[in-house]
């Protein structure tokens, strides 16, 4: 994310600045880190250092709880292997279908805030009331989605009973929350000069191709950003498959988050657990290094390429 | 044509979006008969509006609405106050390591949840906060990465001049920040504030860790008791949907021109 560039200003308030004052307005932000990022961070991994019951004697086992999971606990990897899973449903669709609902709303027919609304509306419902919603549409017998499937001729699975279908169905759930990357990709369009397609048109290039050359450039920004939190977010996938499945069936939800929840909380083993968030921070950090480093080969930043035009 | 299209393909995903809001509503004012019936019975014959009743003083839900209001209210006066506080700070004034400590605050927002999730634990029940709402409240306090970046960059749209007439009629930071720039923030205030409502309001599993006396829970985890105490009362679980869904639809309704000109403003450009 760019931070916008500190506006220029006279030295002289640079004087007038220093003191005690900036920092007593930030002092709030600079508490809360301490305590409730920095020292948790810290605590946390001297804790994945040490075998630490909730109750009971804590043993300092140094990295064995990492070798352990890398190495005797197909748990690790099978939770693992269901999030990569999920967000190998979950971060396409996110992206393609905002997009898709984006380009809809562009045209800009008459009543387009309404639809706008529409598709917003559900990001601002979220965990219990969100899970509470669809396990009544997925319900095999009395649910509305297979009701509407019956008239397509298909006769609709056990959706949340079922090993394959289980995590299609916690990848529709969290995609009814898409607008927010929906929003990012309409402000993303609208900030397209219509020239440039005017010029296209006028050139004679065809409209999939003005999609290929001029949309998709144009918001690939917006296609980076939505990459990375969505890649996030899939990892932290949680609440939604602890309400709706826990896990099941048999374990084909048991998300990488909710084995972490559960060894801490039910299992209270914490070392552990702390151990595997550690994993988790370093997957993710690790993905959003690499699409960050691959984005250098087809993000295109306007500003960029008129400085380059300017250097050239 | 084009046109035709455009709106068909509009109409009918705007039914798929509002249909899982429609048919829990609808399922909520059913009878028992009705709700097993099939095909399924999209317009009641009879509104059942005392099912809503009846769901709420199934469980102490008047508790759990108390807990939660405490919580919404007090976390976001909170983060209002501390993150543009925060954000005034690195938006006006030059210090010694400023922008490493700005970066530091962006990178913040790259933590997941989980690593902290353990150590946050512990930590509030060294401080005897388990089973209290302070750990849902008191971070709120200390400002927010994201609220406070956001903040940051409405503030720097503002003419550094009214500072700077406004410190020639004597006034000091504190005024400047008070009297000017809260009042001028206002729209990003009502962004900020309705984002954190609806986190704080939604808040499933921060509720779930610290929270183990039902005395203490709030809405989402007393709606989560209830489904785990009648599985099959669809009814109730609908109508306690409903109303748990309530407050943030009304929230969006009244901030969403603030939600929609930031998003189409030109906050996520670059």
């Amino acid at each position: 994310m760019a931070t916008a560039p500190a506006t220029p200003r006279p030295s002289r308030r640079k004087a007038r600045g220093a003191g005690i004052t900036p920092w007593l307005f930030i002092s709030p932000w600079i508490l809360g880190f301490l305590f409730f990022t920095l020292g948790p961070l810290i605590f946390s991994f001297v804790m994945s250092l040490h075998d630490w019951p909730v109750v009971g004697t804590r043993e300092f086992v140094g990295f064995e709880n990492y070798s352990t999971m890398l190495r005797d606990d197909p748990q690790f990897w099978k939770s693992l292997w269901i999030t990569v899973k999920f967000a190998g449903l979950f971060v396409p669709l996110n992206i393609v279908l905002s997009f898709l609902l984006a380009v809809l709303l562009n045209l800009n027919l008459k009543g387009t805030a309404i639809f706008r609304t529409a598709f917003y509306l559900p990001s601002v419902i979220s965990g219990v009331a969100l899970v509470t919603i669809w396990a009544w549409i997925y319900s095999k017998e009395y649910g509305l989605l297979n009701y509407l499937l019956s008239f397509a001729g298909i006769d609709g699975p056990n959706w949340l009973g079922d090993r394959t279908w289980a995590i299609v169905a916690i990848t529709i759930a969290s995609l009814w929350g898409l607008g927010g990357s929906m929003l990012i990709f309409l402000a993303g369009l609208q900030s397209i000069p219509k020239e440039l397609y005017e010029a296209a048109r006028v050139s004679g290039v065809p409209a999939w191709a003005q999609v290929i050359f001029i949309t998709l450039p144009m918001l690939s920004p917006m296609i980076l950003f939505t990459l990375i939190t969505s890649i996030i977010s899939a990892f932290q996938q949680l609440t939604i498959a602890l309400l709706l499945t826990d896990g099941g069936p048999v374990n084909s939800t048991y998300f990488f988050a909710m084995y972490i929840y559960k060894t801490a909380f039910r299992f209270h083993d914490m070392g552990y657990a702390a151990a595997m968030s550690w994993v988790m921070f370093l997957i993710i950090l690790a993905l959003s290094m690499l699409v960050m480093r691959w984005s250098a080969a087809w993000v295109y930043y306007e500003g960029q390429a008129r400085k380059d035009d300017a250097d050239a | 044509m084009r046109k035709t299209l455009g709106y068909s393909a509009l109409i009918f995903l705007t039914a798929l979006f509002a249909a899982p809001f429609l048919w829990t509503l609808i399922t909520a004012l059913k009878t028992e008969a009705e709700l097993y019936a099939y095909p399924p019975v999209f317009w009641p014959t009879d509104w059942k509006w005392e099912n809503f009743t009846n769901a709420w003083t199934s469980l102490p839900f008047t508790t759990f609405l108390k807990n939660s209001v405490i919580v919404v209210v007090l976390s976001t006066i909170g983060q209002l106050a501390s993150s543009s506080l925060v954000a005034y700070g690195f938006a006006r004034f030059q210090f010694r390591g400023r922008d490493p400590l700005f970066v530091l605050l962006l990178a913040t927002m790259m933590i997941p949840w989980d690593v902290k999730m353990i150590p946050l634990y512990m930590e509030f029940n060294w401080l005897g906060w388990i089973n209290t709402l302070k750990p849902l409240i008191v971070p709120a306090w200390f400002g927010e990465a994201f609220f406070i970046f956001l903040l940051r960059q409405y503030i720097m749209t503002i003419p550094m001049e009214i500072d700077e007439a406004a410190r020639m009629d004597g006034a000091n930071a504190w005024q400047i920040y008070w009297r000017i720039h809260l009042p001028l923030m206002a729209p990003a205030l009502v962004l900020v504030g309705t984002f954190h409502f609806m986190n704080a309001w939604n808040d499933y599993l921060g509720p779930l860790i610290y929270l183990n006396d039902q005395s203490t829970y709030t809405l989402p985890l007393g709606l989560a008791l209830f489904k785990g105490l009648h599985e099959v009362d669809y009814i109730s679980i609908a109508a306690i949907t409903v109303i748990l869904c309530l407050p943030p639809l009304a929230l969006f309704f009244y901030a969403q021109r603030y939600i929609m000109d930031n998003a189409l403003g030109s906050s996520v450009k670059g």
